[in-house]
């Protein structure tokens, strides 16, 4: 799996939610992008980091049965993609709720979780996951 | 540009082949190609190799050193290019075959598709299928490809474009038609009960809605068309080979129930053979996942969005159905799907019909033929389309 140095270069977006965003168009972008795909040449340079929404509704989901390695533990797992509240979407673990009640249109957000370990002596991965809004 | 022609055609056995290795496959789909364009094998000048992951399936990497070796032509020191792109390896290899004989750079080349998976477990071969998603922003979530095509399907019903049963009928069209394909890897029909009934995969998806694990090879001959009739009485004109783009993870697409590659390259292929979906009696499209299979129908123009489902469902697709028959080689989910074999194979099954040489599942009449081999959550595209002469 992923280095420590690799985890480390993540933390900013999978820690804090950090994209970027095109001063020249005002698109916003996650995970962090160097060039703004519309604007292209530009942008370069000039792009500036966004910390993006943190509630969101749920777009689609799947309940994961067949698991990889590293999420053994959790199975069934669901991961979805959220829609977050500035119109972006990314793809997550849905956590804090029972699968079967998961649903597209479900208000949620982003709570910071472990996301897998690298075994008994390895590196444990934290990142952001999307719980049912209180 | 020059016409190009493919003039020899061959595929292996696809399914669990323990006794046969990597460079066993390669090496015979090559040589049933090339015997059946009637080479010797010295008028080869160049070799392209789809090939995805055989650095993590068998620990080996410059795989097109290794094919040409043990294909017998290191003594020939011809160029040997390995293409990489994800399950669109192979559709791809087949394409910079075309171009490098259209471009008048090589006279005879062999395209191959090649790979052996069934070395490493399937908790391996999932995770390195999940590598051709985006690793750090999907896989890393916990995102599998099957859950990538699951969130896609839930999607498809959501909007109404499609019911479960719809979805799941694409294996049961699949598995209609391997087990008429004497080299399938599942060589027996199926009923829709059995696929909506499968263990669960990926909610809402079940083992039936996904290509197996597999090995095998394919491989094709190409030769500029006016020299095609040298070597073969019966060559298949490529009427379009052409390619395309998208982000590399599903979430950053403005729609995740089309796929903009495939719509770009369709279009790209229809515009350069001078064709509408309306002149193509049968197509292989990329079936990694049920859902995928469907909405390919429809990415390709062959169906309006939303009916495709209705048309697998009835059995519209079948070879024999008198419509657009859909993946009569069983398609990834029964032939197999030795990931960078599949586009090439895809290749084989429409050449094969375009000229006639499909047997039990031929379809009468078929003059134009195309196929679409998918890299990723379709963040690889690439469609071609095949005339017979
Ligand atoms: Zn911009």
């Amino acid at each position: 799996m992923s280095s420590t140095a690799r985890e480390w270069r993540e933390i900013p977006g999978r820690y804090n939610l950090k994209g970027s965003k095109c001063p020249e168009c005002g698109k916003v972008f996650f995970p962090k992008r160097s060039m703004c795909p519309l604007c292209r040449r530009a942008s370069i340079g000039k792009m500036i980091e966004y910390k993006v929404e943190r509630k969101g509704t749920v777009y689609t989901y799947s309940v994961v049965y067949d698991v990889p390695e590293a999420n053994k533990r959790m199975k069934p797992y669901v991961v979805g993609m959220i829609r977050t509240d500035d119109d972006i979407l990314l793809t997550a673990q849905i956590v804090d709720v029972d699968p079967e009640n998961v649903e597209i249109g479900m208000r949620v957000q982003a709570v910071l979780r472990k996301i897998d370990d690298d075994g008994p002596s390895g590196v444990i991965h934290y990142g952001f996951k999307f719980a049912p809004c209180e | 540009m020059r016409d190009v022609a493919i003039i020899g055609a061959g595929v292996t056995r696809f399914g669990e082949l323990w006794d046969k290795s990597f460079r066993d496959i390669g090496v015979k789909a090559g040589m049933l190609a090339i015997g059946d364009a009637g080479l010797s094998g010295s008028e080869v000048d160049a070799l392209f190799i789809g090939n995805m992951s055989a650095g993590r399936f068998i620990n080996q990497q410059n795989i097109g050193a290794m094919i040409a070796d043990y294909a017998g032509f290191a003594l020939k020191h011809i160029p040997s290019t390995r293409i990489e792109a994800g399950a669109a390896s192979g559709g791809i290899a087949f394409r910079q075959g075309v171009m490098a004989v259209a471009s008048g750079m090589h006279d005879v080349v062999v395209v191959g598709g090649a790979e052996k998976m069934t070395d490493v477990d399937d908790a391996s071969s999932n995770s390195i299928l999940d590598s051709t998603a985006d690793q750090q922003w999907e896989a890393s979530m916990g995102a599998t490809m099957a859950s990538l095509f699951a969130m896609i399907a839930r999607r498809y019903i959501h909007e109404g474009l499609a019911t479960r049963e719809e979805i799941a009928s694409v294996s049961v069209n699949g598995h209609a038609h391997g087990a008429l394909n004497p080299n399938a890897q599942f060589r027996k029909a199926i009923k829709l009960e059995s696929v909506l009934r499968s263990g669960m995969v990926a909610d809402p998806l079940g083992l039936f809605d996904c290509a197996p694990i597999s090995d095998g090879a394919a491989a094709v001959i190409l030769c500029p068309m006016d020299k095609a009739k040298e070597y073969t009485d019966n060559p298949v004109r490529v009427a379009a080979s052409t390619q395309a783009s998208d982000t590399l993870a599903l979430f950053q697409r403005d729609s995740i129930t089309s796929f903009a590659s495939t719509r770009m390259a369709a279009d790209r292929a229809f515009k350069t053979a001078k064709l509408s979906p309306s002149d193509i009696s049968v197509a292989e499209v990329h079936d990694c996942y049920t859902i995928e299979g469907l909405m390919a129908a429809e990415d390709l123009g062959l169906y309006e969005r939303g009916r495709a489902g209705k048309a697998f469902l009835e059995g519209q697709t079948l070879f024999d159905a008198g419509k657009v028959a859909i993946n009569t080689s069983g398609g990834l989910k029964a032939r197999g799907h030795p990931i960078g074999a599949t586009g090439v194979a895809q290749i084989v099954e429409i050449a094969e019909q375009v000229r006639g040489t499909a047997d039990k599942r031929q379809v009468k009449g078929a003059r134009y033929g195309m196929a679409l081999n998918l890299g990723g959550t379709g963040s690889a595209a690439t469609v071609s389309i095949l005339e017979g002469i």
